[in-house]
């Protein structure tokens, strides 16, 4: 644990003190101080030695990645569905669907890896819990690869056996169900990591699965812009939208004047959060205004770049602040005075230091 | 809440701090040790709960006033003991967040971690408003406090009640441990201690604990948090947000691809 104290040359230095005062037989005037001392005393305020009440998040690095392939997925399936339906070319309807499959798969394994105990990955599937977030989570990642792989494997089968019923059938199908599942895979992350006790995350349970749908479709377009599909106007349109709204997100947070949000804008998760936000908000917007105006794809490319980047910093930059805001010992000791408004919730002043009871 | 259900009411003012009580619990769980530091903190070098240990005695120390060595009624004694341990919550939030129904209720009402069918998403750790539950990266599973099920089934006291040379830890009926716990007030009352208090908080989304504590001064003191919530309650907002994002994901792809076209 962080909080203990290595024996330092400051209390070397003060035994050896003692040590030859005892030998020279010379009174100590202040007798023994002890290495260390004085010892802390209690302050309800800070509670137990300061030592922190809630445990941190013991998520491994695949949890933030599995949030960026996954939702970055989920909006890919959302993307083939509406561009199938609506006669876009078929190129870019097979790219989203591959995409969609991919992460699917890719998604399925980061998810069981993270596991302490990666065999036991289909306990998952054992019960089917509403009131728990990753319960939720595992049935729909199993549905939506299952019909996203489908979906790509129609695909397959069309290229190979032609336009058949049997063929269409199947592909619609899963097609709108990957879709479906896929808007979930987007967005229930954030209920996820807001429906937990760490105070930073369930402070923005009302904003996160927007901000993280938003992120899951700028890194959608991006990617599908880069693999080539970069003279499609409707990308570049779902790409300003959702960059236009993580440049909101961004403002919200930086406008947030409470210590629980502290963690998204302080220290290494604060700057991790912080070069997310700018790189999916502000920058892919400038950029992709820049070409609508000139037609130059490399601005195009570039906004791409930015938003994958800023959206894999995003996902790591909220983990980064949860294990931040877990090791925050003043918060859960001291709730705002008033109970139940979240409007209101832990602005600094309502911090209030005080001993109450002794 | 059920007739049977079974409670500890853990008694800081007959605590001496001897850490009978974690020795019991590690011995009889054969939990392994939790390093071999120097805290600085008193005499407390276990620091916390945590998957190896699910009995944790705080040491707290007040200022004394000179005189009285800080044994009087009027002010906080100069050493204060808490022996914590998992709450064992009316409305569990580790219990809620289980997705693999590893974590079940028993049938005296103990939060009880099957370990055969824990998968060790850790989800659990960052549902638990009392920071309790952990995952041993080791063996990649999370623990936590059993309320020895495996004893009480066989009609015996927990170990670390078995334990406690000084019934500070107290075992029995949850319903007659409150009232125990009401008397023990006015009994300390009586004697010019007016700071003592039992932490229960029933007014919570928490609803109560199956481990009440009766402590003197600010529970804060001790860790215990004044207004500890269930994470479900902020699924509603969540879902909530949930929705209107998947609404809004579609409408903004939709409008995308049919202006596009133009």
């Amino acid at each position: 644990m962080s909080t203990y104290r290595v024996p330092d040359l400051e209390s070397e230095k003060r035994l050896s003190e003692i040590r030859r005062a005892a030998a020279q037989g010379e009174p100590l005037p202040q007798g023994v101080v002890p290495a260390g001392s004085p010892f802390p005393l209690q302050e309800p305020s800070s509670g137990y030695y300061k030592i922190p009440l809630l445990k941190e998040p013991q998520w491994t690095h695949e949890v933030p990645i599995y949030f960026f392939v996954g939702g970055a997925g989920g909006a890919a399936a959302l993307i083939a569905s509406v561009a199938e339906g609506l006669g876009e070319h078929r190129d870019l309807v097979r790219s989203a669907r591959w995409m969609a499959a991919l992460s699917g798969a890719v998604s399925s394994g980061l998810l069981t890896s993270d596991l302490g105990v990666p065999s036991r990955f289909l306990n998952m599937l054992r019960v089917f819990k509403v009131q728990s977030p990753m319960s939720m989570g595992a049935w729909t990642l199993t549905a939506f690869s299952s019909f996203s792989a489908a979906s790509a494997f129609a695909d397959l089968l069309r290229g190979k056996l032609g336009n058949v019923v049997p063929v269409r059938v199947v592909q619609n199908a899963s097609s709108i169900l990957a879709a479906a599942t896929g808007l979930v895979m987007s967005s229930y992350t954030g209920v996820l990591v807001g429906a937990t006790v760490i105070p930073v995350w369930n402070r923005h349970v009302g904003t996160l699965p927007i901000h993280f749908a938003a992120s899951g479709l700028n890194s959608a377009v991006s990617m599908l812009e880069l693999i080539g599909h970069d003279d499609s106007t409707a990308l570049n349109l779902i790409g300003l939208g959702a960059s236009a709204y993580e440049t909101i997100e961004g403002a919200l947070i930086e406008t947030d004047k409470s210590r629980v949000s502290s963690p998204l804008k302080k220290g290494k998760s604060g700057l991790i959060v912080r070069a997310g936000g700018v790189l999916s908000g502000p920058v892919p917007l400038a950029l992709r205004l820049a070409y609508m105006f000139t037609g130059n794809k490399k601005f195009r490319r570039a906004a791409a770049v930015a938003g994958i980047a800023g959206s894999l910093l995003t996902r790591f930059g909220w983990v980064e602040a949860g294990k931040s805001s877990a090791r925050d010992y003043s918060i859960p000791l001291n709730p705002p005075l008033s109970a139940n408004s979240s409007s209101t919730l832990g602005s600094e002043s309502d911090f209030a230091v005080s001993r109450s009871a002794s | 809440m059920s007739a049977n259900t079974t409670a500890f009411l853990t008694d800081s003012t007959l605590c001496i701090g001897c850490k009978a009580c974690e020795v019991a619990c590690k011995e009889w769980n054969q939990l392994p040790d939790d390093g071999f530091e120097w805290s600085g903190n008193s005499y407390d070098n276990t620091g916390a709960l945590g998957h190896s240990t699910w009995r944790h005695v705080k040491f707290v120390e007040n200022s004394p006033e000179t005189g009285t060595g800080g044994n009087s009624g009027e002010q906080l004694p100069a050493w204060g003991f808490s022996s914590d341990v998992c709450k064992h919550c009316e409305v569990a939030g580790c219990l809620e967040a289980c997705p693999t129904g590893a974590i079940v209720r028993m049938e005296f009402g103990a939060v009880y971690i099957q370990p055969d069918v824990c998968n060790g998403c850790s989800y659990c750790v960052v549902s638990c408003p009392f920071g309790v539950v952990q995952r041993n990266e080791d063996d990649g599973r999370a623990f936590k406090c059993t309320f020895c099920s495996d004893r009480q089934r066989a009609g015996l006291k927990p170990a670390c009640a078995q334990a406690c040379p000084t019934e500070s830890i107290k075992f029995g009926p949850l319903d007659e441990l409150t009232k125990e716990a009401e008397v023990r007030l006015q009994e300390l009352e009586a004697r010019g201690i007016h700071d003592a208090v039992v932490y229960n908080p029933t007014d919570t989304s928490v609803g109560g604990i199956h481990a009440l504590f009766l402590l003197r001064g600010d529970p804060r003191n001790y860790n215990l948090p004044p207004q500890p919530e269930v994470p479900t309650t902020y699924l509603g907002k969540g879902w909530k947000s949930a929705a209107i994002a998947a609404g809004s994901m579609l409408a903004l792809t939709l409008l995308s691809f049919i202006g596009g076209k133009q």
